[in-house]
């Protein structure tokens, strides 16, 4: 029972921070800090998929989510830059 | 006027997902359909994860149609992006020492980590998309230290179709030999939980992660080779 206490208050938390990044990805300026911390988003998905017992889901979600479009955005931003750069 | 139609928005889906989740109640027993895989799937795939089962066997064809939309995203932004014949080399640009070393040491393990991924699927969690998506970052992570590195876009083409291509066979040889399209038991089961168990179901997964990971690779050295014009 005290685990599960434990496993819910973790959980909770993990939301509460999740629904910040996700506030601070629109609300920030710079794009790159936007870009890391919708990262952060599904970083922190796959921990609560994985809590809640479904290892294949988190880690789709880990690989895909956190990994690929992250460094897919930042390939294209350092695309538009270079092209900014030329202008 | 704007702020207030996405306040409204936001509100209805809120009420929305109240509405489900109000009447959500943890269920003390697997449901009808989850107990028949629970205990009739070790004797009838022989595989240890479930999940895999269920993806490769008896939702097989299923996965089949997720591999071809994926093969027509590929495709379409393939058409969509300018594909050069020749790579214009950038020498003036530089990426930190940090990434590029970074780089060195984890592309390797990433690649490795894709394919223990998805040939232990049916033993551990995860399976071809999960050890493809993991291929597919680590050739992101390579052209991120990189640009001009040239990924071979015959080599990813010629995994993807081929792939692709025993994938289906091996779904049609379940057709003729065993019970149906896609069944595993065309090879015999073999004991549960080694790593040449499961009948089809590895050689069908190492085909899709195959697959997925020279689809995602495709298009990553797609978008890193087009140059952004005006018009895109």
């Amino acid at each position: 029972m005290k685990m599960e206490l434990f496993k819910l208050i973790l959980i909770i938390v993990l939301a509460v921070i999740m629904l910040a990044s996700a506030v601070y990805a629109v609300v920030s300026k710079k794009t790159v800090s936007a870009v890391l911390a919708t990262g952060v988003i599904s970083l922190l998905a796959s921990v609560i998929f994985l809590m809640l017992a479904s290892p294949d889901v988190a880690m789709t979600e880990a690989a895909i989510g956190a990994g690929l479009t992250t460094f897919l955005f930042f390939i294209i931003i350092r695309k538009i830059e270079k092209q900014d750069d030329a202008k | 006027m704007r702020n207030s139609f996405l306040i409204i928005l936001i509100a209805a889906f809120a009420w929305f997902m109240y509405d489900i989740f109000s009447e959500y109640q943890t269920q003390e027993q697997l449901n009808k359909t989850a107990a028949y895989y629970n205990s009739n799937e070790p004797s009838e795939a022989g595989a240890a994860n479930v999940v895999t089962a269920i993806v490769v066997t008896y939702r097989g064809l299923d996965t089949l149609g997720e591999v071809t939309v994926l093969f027509l995203a590929t495709l379409i932004i393939g058409f969509i992006l300018k594909n050069k014949a020749e790579k214009i080399i950038d020498s003036k640009y530089k990426t930190s020492e940090i990434l590029e070393t970074g780089a060195k040491v984890l592309v390797p393990g990433s690649l490795i980590l894709g394919v223990y991924i998805f040939i232990n699927g049916h033993l551990t969690p995860g399976g071809g998309f999960q050890g493809g998506a993991v291929i597919g970052s680590a050739i992101v992570l390579l052209l991120l230290a990189d640009p001009n590195k040239i990924v071979s876009h015959k080599l990813m083409n010629f995994i993807e179709s081929t792939s692709g291509f025993f994938y289906v066979v091996i779904g049609i040889l379940g057709l003729i030999i065993a019970g149906g399209f896609l069944d595993n038991r065309i090879f015999p089961l073999g004991k549960l939980g080694s790593l040449i168990s499961a009948g089809a179901i590895p050689l069908i997964y190492s085909f899709i992660g195959l697959k997925v990971g020279a689809e995602i690779s495709g298009i990553v050295n797609n978008i890193n080779e087009t140059e952004l014009t005006d018009k895109l």
